[in-house]
């Protein structure tokens, strides 16, 4: 029996008439990475925001590390890590001192900052840019590095939200490789993404069309489903149905 | 290529009506501002706290009371302080001036001839005591007159005083030309400065500058809701004044209304030079609101009289253009002078809006290069 | 505690290394308290005066040499004519007009010399009204000083006891705090005031909007960060800020250029600023809760901050506003700090003179910063 890590059960949001979100239950297993697929608006952003504690449901129900996301939201950030579309380090601090604030904030201690900050410059390669102010750094090493700090809590799950957009294809496959090595220290991952590639290196992946799960599975029976040879395939079969008009 | 250019001009009408938060900026500031200068903002002292202390208690000293009680609406108490307790009060703020006369003060007058009154201004507020004290000093020697009226006195100078132009002394005649000189910079520097910065911002003013249409024209074409907007705005304030603040127009309102446009299309030039020079909406803004609104605010002379500052700065005070139209709306509007009388100050405004307009279009025209 | 000390290092980081707002908070506020007293000036003086001369007499001439002796008056012109001093003044080169009529020396002294009976003169005084408070001050000066020349002429020609036949009554009128009336005096802590609210404001509503705009916000929203250490790590920042703006402001500006020394408590005006502050900084923030760019902020402060501006008796008086404008200005807070850092540096007022104002701004700190904190939220 693997240990469940987050569990919704028809979580759904509203915005006014529109329902962003369509009753989605679905569980995530300790140490997976769980992809999240679906075309531009089917709602995947907002599905993830409500599971970060950024949006509160409208109805519905789910828990985050065993963390209830009506009550116990403050504990449920002690156990993420979140990153988003959006570039969301401070680009007017250094990457050293990113890396203090934020793992300040989540409260590690002087010394384990200290060592958590070269361990982590160490392996991204980014020694002679430490001191260099993060608006200078070109897109991927930024990625690279808010993944970094997302995850400088050692959090349980970890929140991406299509963290490789506009990268080029060699800085996607290192971004990966940062995601395969904080899975094997048995970090969750959470990833949304339109990289279909990407998708097969998921465990298990999920495809949202119109708010709603069309399907969940892994890769493989997935294609098997669809009698499909590749992600793509399986993709275009599903959002074909689609009838929100895509952005 | 008339077509086109309405066309044009339609979509930036589009712009501005579809903008609920700038219609608001437009049309709210104007109004707002008439109100606050016309009502709530005045020059004149009133309701001011005034305490007598009168220690006489005679015929005398009520009437000079009721004299002053008479006259402006003061706030007056009457007690008996100590120098002392009214230091304290003007800490407090509880009063602005004291009147003090002193015990047998009409005995004094009738038989020495001669009496006392001390008056104490809270003069941390300079301008509040010397007309607060003016006004009671007045009243008390205007008091002496009457009773010095039967035994008459010789060698009598009387200054007959005329008030022209504004008898009432009211506030808003001094604010009113100020305050349309102040929007209109405002409204139209701001507004264009933005409208073509967001365009720069999109991206969509190189679609627009791309197209076969001379890009001059793009300007002129953005410039016209503005001059339109600007014209309504002029109406706005102009009815408000009239209707609400009794403004007179005593000059011609053709006049009025050229030399109104005359300053939008300086203000238009201007804001045209400043969206040329910056890059984000918000470095223009920042510039028209900081730039434009405190300048023109001080050096346009309906606040603070300009020949009381020092010289470099009455002289910086010739290059705001709503410095030349403010004299021009007093002109026309309170004094009903005609075209004669304001021609020198015209033709530095069109000097101006020239300028303006050939530096903006000629910085323009290089950019597309 | 570990994590507001986090927060305060990155934001004092940000902020020293922002080579654009640094001058805006530092530079130009004392720039502007350089110039803008000496533009606002609002003593009367420097009034134009335009003379007819129709009696060219040795009265007359000692009359004009009286005024334009007085100090207030700068003889513009002398004219031959009403009409063409009147045009003085519709050119603004003029803003009061003396007409000394025909005969005004032989009628007042000679005819009254021989004849003995009461002579009375008249002179005919225009003043320019378009600004209301120049023409009735420069009017009561004028005639002041010649109220004055006429007491001379009749102390020359009258026998003492004759004179003092009528009564007189003599005002002493001193002025306390400012004696000599200096009118930069009253308006440099407002300004002071007014630049300091405008730094706060601005700073804090632009600062925390700007993370929203960049996204960091929502990164900050993730993490255990509680509402009040997000809150008070941007508090602190800009309100030492403030506080060091106006410690510059009154302590070197206004102290060696306009030779202010405060003759209260610095103690007491420290503590009211440091309430002010808070207030001041609960409003930025209600204000970045309700804006989502950065340029909606502005213009919302602009608006704010221009009204305070106009309705807290920097350059009109609030007691003299009418009823509706004067319940505006009784809620706004820059109003309370003008008259506070006024009583206080000029009279020397102490605590008990204004714990009125102390408990009202202490009113507004809650009010403000207890709506902002409700609007702000870390979910929607």
């Amino acid at each position: 029996m693997k240990e469940v890590v987050i569990k919704t059960d028809k979580l759904t949001k509203r915005f006014g008439d529109f329902i962003a979100t369509n009753e989605v239950t679905f569980e995530v297993y300790a140490g997976e990475i769980f992809g999240f697929l679906g075309a531009n608006g089917a709602g995947k952003t907002t599905a993830m925001k409500m599971l970060c504690g950024l949006s509160i449901p409208s109805s519905g129900s789910a828990s985050i590390a065993g963390f209830d996301i009506y009550k116990q939201t403050e504990e449920i950030k002690k156990n993420i890590g979140y990153m988003s579309q959006k570039f969301s380090l401070y680009e007017d601090l250094t990457l050293l001192e990113n890396i203090q604030f934020f793992g300040g904030i989540y409260g590690l201690a002087d010394k384990q900052l200290k060592e958590k900050s070269n361990e982590l410059i160490e392996t991204l390669g980014l020694k002679s840019e430490a001191k260099k102010l993060v608006a200078s750094l070109p897109l991927g090493w930024k990625q690279k590095l808010a993944f970094s700090v997302a995850i400088i809590h050692e959090p349980k799950i970890v929140f991406l939200d299509e963290p490789t957009g506009g990268v080029d294809p060699i800085t996607r496959r290192q971004f990966w490789d940062l995601i395969y090595a904080a899975a094997d220290r048995g970090i969750t991952i959470f990833v949304t993404t339109h990289y279909m590639d990407e998708a097969e290196y998921c465990n298990r992946i999920s495809m949202m069309v119109d708010g709603v799960i069309k399907a969940l599975d892994t890769p493989d029976s997935l294609k098997k489903q669809y009698s499909a040879t590749s992600m793509d395939e399986v993709f275009y079969n599903l959002a074909r149905g689609a009838k929100r008009k895509s952005d | 290529m008339m077509k086109q250019f309405l066309s044009f001009v339609k979509k930036e009408f589009y712009h501005v009506f579809r903008d609920k938060k700038t219609l608001l900026m437009l049309f709210g500031v104007p109004i707002m501002q008439i109100l606050l200068f016309g009502f709530a903002l005045t020059n004149e002292i009133k309701n001011s706290k005034i305490v007598i202390c009168d220690y006489a208690r005679d015929e005398a000293t009520q009437q000079i009371i009721n004299k002053i009680e008479a006259g402006r609406s003061f706030e007056i108490q009457k007690t008996l302080m100590n120098h002392h307790q009214i230091e304290e009060a003007f800490k407090e703020e509880n009063i602005k001036l004291a009147i003090i006369f002193p015990v047998n003060f009409n005995k004094d007058l009738l038989h020495l001839n001669q009496a006392q009154v001390q008056i104490i201004a809270d003069a941390s507020d300079p301008n509040t005591a010397s007309t607060l004290t003016n006004y009671a000093t007045a009243v008390i020697m205007d008091y002496q007159q009457e009773l010095i009226k039967n035994s008459t006195l010789p060698l009598r100078i009387v200054p007959e005083m005329r008030m022209l132009y504004n008898p009432e002394l009211k506030g808003a005649t001094n604010f009113v030309p100020g305050v349309m000189a102040l929007v209109l910079m405002l409204v139209c520097v701001m507004m264009t400065s933005v409208s073509i910065v967001r365009e720069k911002e999109n991206g969509t003013m190189e679609v627009l500058l791309v197209s076969p249409f001379n890009p001059v024209m793009v300007i002129v074409s953005k410039a016209i809701p503005y001059l339109f907007l600007s014209i309504v705005n002029l109406a706005v304030i102009l009815i408000l004044s009239v209707a609400l603040l009794d403004m007179p127009i005593k000059g011609s309102f053709l006049l009025l209304f050229a030399e109104s446009v005359l300053l939008i299309i300086t203000a238009l030039a201007l804001g045209l030079l400043i969206s040329n020079v910056t890059q984000s909406q918000q470095a223009a803004m920042l510039i028209s609101m900081m730039g434009m609104l405190v300048p023109t605010m001080l050096f346009t002379g309906f606040m603070f009289p300009i020949e009381n500052m020092p010289v470099a700065l009455q002289v910086f005070s010739n290059i705001i253009p709503a410095k030349w139209y403010y004299t021009i709306v007093k002109s026309i509007m309170i004094k009903g002078l005609g075209f004669s009388a304001v021609w020198k100050e015209t033709l530095v405004l069109f000097g101006m809006a020239c300028f303006l307009l050939v530096v903006s279009l000629k910085k323009f025209k290089t950019r597309l290069v | 505690m570990r994590t507001l000390k986090f927060l305060l290092r990155k934001e004092f980081r940000q902020i020293f290394r922002n080579k654009a707002l640094l001058p805006l908070i530092f530079v130009v506020p004392i720039i502007q308290l350089l110039i803008l007293p000496l533009a606002a000036d609002y003593e009367v003086k420097n009034i134009n005066i335009s003379i007819v001369d129709h009696d060219h007499s040795a009265y007359s001439q000692q009359l004009i040499s009286k005024i334009t002796a007085s100090g207030y008056f700068r003889l513009a012109d002398y004219s031959s004519s009403f009409q063409s001093a009147f045009n003085e003044v519709e050119k603004d080169k003029s803003d009061l007009i003396l007409e000394i009529p025909r005969g005004f020396e032989k009628d007042l002294v000679r005819e009254n010399l021989t004849g003995g009976q009461a002579g009375e003169q008249k002179l005919f005084i225009a003043v320019n009204a378009i600004n209301g408070v120049k023409a009735g001050l420069g009017g009561a000066y004028l005639s002041q000083i010649i109220n004055a020349y006429n007491t001379d002429i009749r102390l020359q020609w009258l026998q003492p006891d004759k004179f003092n036949a009528v009564p007189v009554i003599a005002v002493a009128s001193s002025n306390w705090f400012n004696s000599f009336m200096n009118y930069r005096f009253f308006m440099v802590p407002g300004i002071l005031v007014v630049l300091v609210t405008m730094v706060g404001t601005y700073m804090c509503a632009l600062n925390i909007v700007k993370e929203k705009e960049a996204g960091t916000i929502e990164q900050i929203n993730v993490t255990p960060i509680k509402k009040y250490q997000f809150i008070l790590g941007k508090l602190i920042p800009f309100w030492i800020i403030g506080m060091f703006v106006f410690s510059v402001g009154l302590l070197v500006v206004a102290r060696f250029v306009y030779g202010i020394v405060p003759v209260g408590s610095l103690l007491l005006l420290y503590g009211y600023l440091a309430i002010y502050l808070v207030s001041l900084l609960g409003l930025g923030l209600l204000i970045s809760t309700f804006a989502d760019t950065q340029q909606q902020a502005m213009s919302v402060t602009f608006f704010f901050i221009m009204i305070f501006m106009l309705m807290s008796g920097l350059f009109t008086s609030v007691d003299s506003m009418p009823r509706w404008a004067y319940i505006i200005a009784k809620c706004n807070p820059v109003t309370y700090f003008i008259e506070v850092v006024r009583m206080i540096v000029l009279k020397g007022s102490g605590f008990i003179h204004i714990k009125n104002h102390f408990l009202v701004m202490t009113g507004f700190a809650v009010l403000l910063n207890g709506l902002a904190i409700l609007n702000y939220r870390k979910t929607s």
